[in-house]
């Protein structure tokens, strides 16, 4: 195989580009702003409440950390697995995982009631709580993944690139688990509560990361005017085709678990049937949008080389997964804990029984989005400062 | 700009410490400033696992329409609500039941269940929900972060998280923007030697003495000898989380 050269990515027209940063910055800003209202007149202004106590921002924190851990993979393919056409991939797939985890990591934190005190969480650990253990991962996420990059980008300790990318592959599994275990470790609400959560979540971000790597990668091609092999592009596709349909083996086994168990009838009922706005996204969001949309996209003859194709099943792929995501978080809350089997709630001055309301607010989505920009960010001005994307990714023999 | 060399330059790696210089200045100053300020921890040793305070509840004495415990928790703890029910706090509530196969009508005021395994206490990262020697669950208002984690693994709603600034505030219950909190089954009179809890006492001046405090480990009080007499059942029992508050006629 020729000699891989790697070049900042500088972008045809610098108007463009600045621009383009500025457009990030604003949405950085707006979203600041918002989480500065949010703070200073308390949570009250959102649609969260003491029954959703969870609400939009978690939505966005959740799914960016979930997709940084799989935008990983692909470097993960390469060094690790010693895939040779994902290893021109490596350094890039590290660099969105870093933007992927700091937005999402933004949005969780300055979602806190308390923001101020994050070096409490820093400090204080309760180790039998799966959320300090994930400010372990999740700081370590960033070193190990730097780490990582030194290796792929620096020849002098290239040497150490497979042990660390054995490091970061295994730590990146660890930080999935231990964000599904947030839900799977919940014994109090029936949408939760399950070892499966752990694992569903390791398989979604695969998906989440990986669309979000492939989109990105194609628009930072067309944005400097380089090329990417057809060949390259459908074995990421393909993947991607894998990794959708196994999200849905997990949401199979997920609902059909709770579909035998009598326990769990009501919030089976509540997704799948008559959960309104849950169900709907569930259906439609998660099922129509996110996976059977992409699979046909990736699986038709029709759109074999497609690009066009392959772009809009990864667009599919991560609004199918915010989409899945918002069930599982708000629409897990929004389902009534069963305090008294056997019993109906006539009356409750704390609102049991019901099926608590939410609507997001402006602020929490500006928060989300920022997170998102920040991301975007991070990717844009890292590949620009630093050697991170092959010269051409046309493929090996043309 | 002209193409470089493979090799990074100085400006690169200036570029790459400054960043991660200012990122860990971020994190790390408003903190350092705030542990400054908070750096004058004055918990005394206090609580003795000798006593482990409990309630139990007589469903049947809970009389319909009246919140007389709900006020006085209220009044005690200065839990002024905004009108905003979905955002008010409320340590204890009223619950009105009726059986989907019997048709029997129950009615009972719930609150923080003071498990001895609570499920808040083991997700609270920071260690901010916390149980005492002596059983009451609260939390530690200078480390909760406010990552309603407690409210999410909390099998009875019993936490509230404070939606906004609060004003006129209780030295009962010193509260905070920001934080979740919950019944404290009445420590800051526990603590002074008063073995009546607010609801308690409000129960019984109205007539029904429904709500019944005391020591659960002391085999001589009410509780225990009430405890040991009649039936009486844990909210969510199947959780095993062996609640300091029980309920008879249920």
């Amino acid at each position: 195989m020729s000699k891989m050269y790697y070049r900042e990515l500088y972008c045809g027209s610098p108007i463009r580009f600045w621009s383009g940063l500025a457009l990030l910055g604003a949405f950085i800003v707006i979203g600041l702003g918002s989480a500065y209202y949010m703070e200073h007149n308390g949570h009250w202004v959102t649609g969260m409440s003491n029954q959703i106590v969870w609400g939009l921002p978690h939505v966005f924190a959740i799914f960016l950390i979930v997709a940084a851990s799989g935008a990983l993979n692909v470097a993960s393919i390469g060094s690790v697995f010693g895939g040779p056409l994902y290893k021109p991939l490596g350094r890039y797939s590290g660099l969105l995982a870093i933007g992927l985890l700091a937005g999402g990591l933004m949005v969780l934190v300055l979602d806190l009631g308390r923001p101020d005190r994050l070096i409490v969480a820093m400090t204080e650990y309760n180790f039998k709580s799966i959320f300090a253990w994930n400010v372990i991962l999740y700081s370590g996420f960033f070193a190990i993944v730097g780490v990582y990059l030194w290796t792929m980008m620096d020849r002098s300790v290239s040497k150490f690139n497979r042990p660390v990318g054995f490091a970061a592959f295994f730590w990146r599994i660890a930080l999935t688990t231990g964000t599904g275990s947030i839900f799977g470790f919940l014994v109090a609400r029936e949408a939760y509560d399950a070892a499966i959560m752990a694992p569903m979540f390791v398989i979604m971000s695969f998906s989440y990361g990986l669309a979000f790597f492939i989109i990105t990668l194609i628009t930072a091609y067309i944005w400097g005017d380089r090329e990417i092999g057809d060949l390259r592009l459908t074995r990421l596709k393909n993947l991607l085709g894998v990794f959708v349909g196994a999200v849905l083996y997990f949401t199979l086994a997920y609902n059909i678990t709770n579909l035998y168990i009598t326990q769990h009838h009501g919030i089976e009922r509540f997704v799948l049937l008559d959960g309104g706005i849950y169900t709907q996204m569930f259906w439609i969001g998660q099922i129509l949008i996110g996976s059977v949309l992409p699979l046909f996209l990736i699986y038709s003859p029709a759109f074999e080389k497609s690009r066009w194709a392959i772009a809009a099943a990864s667009i599919a792929v991560l609004i199918g997964g915010f989409f899945q995501i918002y069930v599982i978080v708000i629409g897990g809350q929004a389902y009534p804990m069963n305090l008294f089997p056997g019993k109906e709630v006539v009356e409750s001055g704390f609102f049991d029984g019901v099926v608590a309301s939410y609507t997001p607010t402006f602020p929490e989505a500006a928060l989300g989005v920022a997170g998102i920009a920040v991301a975007l960010a991070m990717v844009a001005v890292g590949a620009r400062v630093f050697k991170v994307f092959p010269e051409t990714l046309e493929d090996p023999n043309s | 700009m002209s193409k470089k060399g493979d090799q990074p330059s100085m400006e690169r790696r200036q570029f790459i410490g400054g960043t991660i210089a200012a990122a860990g200045a971020l994190t790390i100053a408003p903190g350092v400033i705030l542990h400054a300020v908070a750096d004058t921890d004055q918990r005394t040793e206090g609580a003795s696992s000798e006593h482990r305070w409990g309630m139990v509840i007589d469903a049947n004495k809970c009389a319909d329409g009246c919140t007389a415990c709900v006020e006085a928790c209220n009044t005690e703890h200065s839990l002024t609500g905004l009108g905003r029910p979905e955002t008010d706090a409320a340590w204890i509530r009223t619950v009105k039941l009726k059986d989907k196969q019997t048709g029997n009508i129950s009615r009972l005021p719930v609150m923080c269940q003071h498990c001895e395994h609570p499920p808040c206490v083991d997700v609270c990262p920071t260690n901010a929900s916390f149980k005492r020697a002596d059983g009451v669950v609260l939390v530690d208002r200078h480390t909760c972060i406010g990552c309603r984690y407690c409210m999410m693994a909390c099998p009875y709603k019993a936490r509230s998280f404070i939606h906004e600034a609060l004003s006129d505030q209780s030295v009962n219950a010193p509260r905070g923007k920001g934080c979740v909190e919950s019944c404290t089954l009445c420590v800051h009179r526990i603590d002074e030697g008063v073995m009546q809890t607010a609801c308690q006492e409000a129960c019984e001046k109205d007539g029904h003495a429904a709500i019944l405090f005391g020591d659960l480990k002391d085999p001589n009080s009410e509780i225990s000898q009430v405890l040991k007499k009649y039936n009486s059942v844990q909210i969510r029992g199947d959780l095993e989380l062996n609640t300091g508050v029980r309920y008879r006629n249920l």
